[in-house]
């Protein structure tokens, strides 16, 4: 019986071609990830558990990015911690001040096709974009893995989401991922692989992909993958064509899903996702008579803080400026998305319309700082979430949508449905 | 009698021909600047009026810079209600454009005015020839119903430099030196004014980065003469025109004349907790830092960000330093942008900011936790003012400042 | 089989990890730190009401959202004694279970109940609510095993021989 992309996965990872769906079985860690907020209790839980050392200290990436810059007087004993963590039991890889972790570990080459990956974050879910098998963890178990390099995992059955077509210009990667989370609902893929192939998926970006296989765990997804191409060798650093040992990472023709969800790329429309569930997904055309105004706008995170989003964004704001008391917060993913936006004039179009830029972190994402609201306040966000008190009060409503929407928004001050993009 | 610059303001804004220090005078005020650290408790006593009227919305400037971007619900509800007010009665209003002093200085103050700001560090203005000082909010909301209020004309202590800064010894050195000179309440409530052959050697930039620091020896006020430097920093930005351009008069009186010759300043910094607390640079090497802060009204200009940019370029941050770099304005941050000096910062491993407040106001971005250093270009290193109330803060040059974030421990850079 | 009785609180759909312990309170010290925010977007007053033995009873997908330990870890705090919902988000599954927090899988009781009933619980057998028994499976053994050492911390101690 022939294979999904995450059975062929984890049959690489364990040596066993008889790994099914279902099966409970325990796998080596390739690499783990652990950020700023739980750095303290993962360091704690491991030496409760007993450790003396890590299993292999290369496979560990600690990075600072939920805290950065510190926001309240105690988070910067967060960092002592994690340096503290890495001189005892190092050296481990660190980055303090680089951007946000989902962004740094597949930009910066710690994740690499057909890797199984864990990190103490929900949005782990993202280096599917790859075709690694990757997720969240809690931290007792990231300490448990620091021990010893495995865990158990059940193999996920898969959903298939076939998208084929072209897309609207005015429709990005962004509005794919909440269309389909609006139908699939916020535990539609619970405990289970979501598989997106396509000629659609195939044209998109390895910035595209990060975007769609973040927001799986938004549908209650283990993990959300593509299948390696030379694309995503370019983007791995693995040269302009994918190595043939990484070409068996792809799906059988007679592999078997739970469900198969068949998209034209032509019937998507930009879309949002309204408050407070990510699930509840609206046309941005049906919502705009509604005349909903913006009182500030994000642009980021580990979703669509990507140079594309902002190119996107700026293609909208070239020679303009956001409407009058609207704030933009532009908050880049990383340290070189951010210097090659300086570099490519992105950030000066960005500046002059109005728009604060701050340093490549989580930011508003997290809710800690970047942009807190208040009461009856609305936010277009481009990030993953929109719960309930996630940027400040209870009352404040929070719409999330793809960069390109969020800049038009920005433009006139109330939601807005965008023209096509012309790079 | 003659009367110093000081005086001359008051009585212009006074409608009297002369006023002397000590003299109180009722005064039309130029403009009322106020910032989202308590104009919503200006918002409240105002809606508490009986009958709450503005004499003059042109002359009010809000400025939204402390806690930018904005870091609570709580300061999220005051920053609304101060921008809603705002959008209600047609105020002028800025929201992340930058630090306040740095925004009025760019678009607004001009010689011979007198303002006031619910800031202390209002006399900034000083640099332009205009006397600003800080007020609180009843005396701000006093203004803003009726355009006007009461002043009591300050003595002057009058500087006198001479000289020229040696190679890696900034203005903000010289006004360290000073108030480690005069004290912390050295000045109090008279102005401090700034004369003599070395100002024709010091930018805007510089005297901005002097007048602003005035405040931390306790003056009501800093003053400058309008020259070449200052008509030439006017016509750049938007072509203003001065109210009046004053010099005080030979036989003015001051209640004290200090020379101080620029080239026997040392880079120094003030240690914790006092800002008069100097010593050069010298006798602090080796405190090693956690982190280091170059921005703030004080230092956050394009010349601070070009000499800092000059040191760090091609080096790198000490790895567990956090060197935060925040631009002053949004004129600053995208001249720094198109200079390619955020780059250099970024290549280094600093953390760019958007222009705000940061970690000189102390209650959100870049806070310092327990037991942990700061060296700053801030204005202020009182004990728990950058954070944990159990923290260090060191003031010093963008020059010091950028030499110990690559060194990791407070360190002369020339 | 174990067994106990306690109060429900009963709360909806989707109940996710920033309603349980919003961003804001994470990074504070220890959990008891955070446990008066418990909750708080969706119920300030909850935390300060709950009381040791109490049960929660929610709906679908409780847990969605971040991998914060600090949810199932809170609700431990607050006392629960275990949470019945029709199903959970996976990451708050495994969290709960590694630090030895009860999940009951139920879909029908939810219908019956109201807030402050007493129910019944039959720990894996059925819960009894008003006279009515709905049933409730078991866990896989390698999860029994970990309840059984007492959560993941105490199996990687018995791993490392110092239990």
């Amino acid at each position: 019986m022939g294979k999904t992309l995450i059975e062929k996965i984890i049959a690489r990872n364990l040596h066993d071609e008889n790994v099914k769906a279902g099966d409970i079985v325990t796998v080596d860690v390739d690499r783990v990830m652990i950020h700023d907020i739980f750095i303290p209790f993962v360091a704690d839980k491991f030496k409760e558990m007993g450790f003396k050392k890590i299993w292999d200290t290369d496979k560990v990436v600690l990075i600072y990015d939920h805290l950065v810059p510190a926001s309240q007087t105690d988070d910067t004993r967060h960092f002592r911690a994690g340096d503290a963590f890495a001189e005892e039991f190092g050296p481990i890889h660190v980055h303090r001040s680089d951007g946000i972790c989902h962004q740094l570990m597949p930009e910066l080459g710690y994740v690499k096709p057909g890797d199984v990956v864990f990190g103490t974050d929900s949005h782990t879910v993202t280096y599917g974009c790859v075709g690694a098998f990757s997720t969240g963890i809690g931290y007792t178990e990231m300490a448990g893995i620091l021990g010893t390099g495995k865990l158990w995992i059940r193999v996920p059955q898969t959903i298939r989401v076939n998208i084929n077509g072209k897309l609207p210009e005015n429709v990005s990667a962004k509005d794919i991922i909440l269309t389909v989370i609006g139908d699939l609902r916020a535990d539609g893929a619970t405990y289970q692989s979501l598989e997106f192939a396509g000629d659609t998926v195939d044209a998109l970006s390895v910035a595209g992909r990060m975007t769609i296989s973040n927001m799986t765990v938004e549908a209650g997804a283990k993990c959300g993958l593509f299948v390696p191409d030379d694309k995503t060798a370019a983007y791995c650093g693995l040269g302009g064509t994918l190595p043939e040992e990484l070409a068996q990472l792809r799906p059988d023709e007679d592999a078997v899903y739970s469900r198969v969800m068949e998209y034209r790329a032509e019937d998507f429309v930009p879309v949002m996702a309204c408050p407070s569930q990510v699930d509840s997904i609206r046309p941005v055309a049906e919502l705009a008579p509604e005349e909903i105004s913006v009182d500030q706008v994000f642009l980021g995170s580990c979703t669509n803080g990507r140079l594309e989003d902002l190119r996107s964004a700026a293609s909208v704001l070239k020679d303009r400026h956001i409407a009058p008391f609207v704030k933009m917060i532009v908050t880049p993913a990383s340290r070189s998305i951010y210097e090659a936006a300086a570099k490519e004039g992105i950030l000066d179009i960005l500046s002059e319309a109005g728009a604060m830029i701050t340093h490549p972190s989580c930011g508003l994402c997290c809710g800690r700082a970047g942009g807190i609201l208040t009461d009856d306040e609305v936010v277009v966000a481009t990030n993953n979430r929109n719960f309930l008190g996630r940027m400040g009060t209870s009352k404040v409503r929070i719409y999330l949508a793809s960069p390109l929407t969020a800049a038009v928004c920005a433009l006139e001050g109330k939601i807005t449905v965008p023209a096509a993009y012309k790079e | 009698m003659g009367m110093t610059i000081a005086e001359k303001i008051v009585a212009l804004a006074a409608g009297v021909p002369e006023a002397k220090a000590g003299d109180i005078h009722t005064v039309e005020l130029d403009y009322l600047m106020s910032n989202d650290g308590t104009t919503h408790l200006t918002v409240d006593m105002y809606n508490s009026l009986k009958h709450p009227r503005i004499a003059d919305k042109n002359k009010l400037v809000w400025i939204v810079d402390h806690n930018v971007p904005c870091d609570s619900p709580k300061t999220a509800a005051s920053q609304k209600k101060m921008r809603d007010f705002a959008k209600l009665n047609g105020i002028t209003f800025y929201e992340g454009e930058g630090v306040c002093h740095q925004v009025m200085a760019e678009k607004y103050v001009c010689p011979g005015q007198l303002i006031f700001g619910a800031d202390s560090h209002t006399c900034t203005y000083g640099a332009l020839g205009a006397f600003g000082t800080g007020v609180g909010c009843t005396d701000y909301l006093y203004g803003m119903v009726t355009g006007k209020s009461w002043v009591l004309v300050p003595e002057t202590l009058r500087f006198v430099l001479t000289g020229e800064l040696s190679h890696g010894v900034t203005a903000r050195d010289l006004i360290l030196t000073i108030i480690g000179k005069i004290g912390a309440n050295g000045a109090n409530y008279k102005a401090m004014e700034f004369t003599g052959p070395a100002m024709k050697t010091l930018s805007m930039s510089d005297r901005l980065s002097i007048c602003n620091l005035c405040v931390e020896a306790g003056a009501k006020t800093a003053l400058m003469e309008v020259d070449e430097i200052t008509l030439e920093y006017l016509a750049q930005h938007g072509g203003r025109t001065p109210k009046a351009c004053f010099t005080s008069d030979p036989d003015a009186v001051f209640a004290a004349e200090y020379e101080i010759n620029l080239s026997e300043v040392v880079p120094v910094t003030a240690k914790p907790h006092f800002v008069d607390n100097i010593a050069p640079v010298s006798e602090c090497a080796d405190v090693a830092i956690d982190e280091a802060f170059l921005g703030s009204c004080n230092n956050g200009r394009l010349e601070d960000l070009r000499l800092a940019a000059e040191i760090i370029r091609g080096r790198k941050v000490a790895p567990k330093v956090r060197f935060l770099v925040v631009p002053a304005s949004r004129e600053v941050y995208n001249a720094a942008l198109k200079e390619g000096l955020l780059n250099v910062f970024m290549e280094a491993g600093a953390i760019v900011m958007n222009p705000n407040c940061s970690v000189c106001w102390g209650s959100c971005q870049g806070v310092i936790g327990e037991g942990e250093v700061l060296v700053s270009t801030g204005t202020r290193n009182f004990k728990g003012r950058a954070g944990d109330k159990n923290s260090f803060v060191y003031l010093a040059s963008a020059a010091t400042v950028t030499a110990s974030a690559i060194a990791g421990k407070i360190t002369q850079a020339f | 089989m174990e067994q106990f009785s306690g109060k429900i609180w009963v709360l909806g759909d989707d109940i996710d990890t920033d309603i349980i312990m919003p961003t804001e309170y994470l990074a504070l010290k220890t959990i008891d730190d955070m446990r008066p925010y418990a909750f708080s977007p969706l119920r300030p007053e909850l935390a300060g009401r709950i009381c040791p033995g109490d049960i929660i009873v929610a709906g679908k997908n409780f847990g969605c959202g971040s991998s914060r330990e600090q949810a199932p870890e809170v609700i431990k705090a607050l006392g629960i004694r275990c949470v019945i919902a029709s199903s959970y988000a996976r990451i708050f599954f495994r969290n709960a279970i590694n630090n030895g927090l009860l999940l009951i899988e139920n879909s029908e009781i939810q219908k019956a109940v109201k807030e402050g009933d007493e129910i019944e619980v039959h720990v894996g057998e059925y819960i009894l609510h008003d006279g009515v028994k709905y049933p409730v499976s078991s866990l896989p053994q390698n999860l029994l095993d970990i309840l059984d050492a007492g959560g993941l911390v105490k199996a990687m101690q018995r791993l490392n021989g110092i239990v």
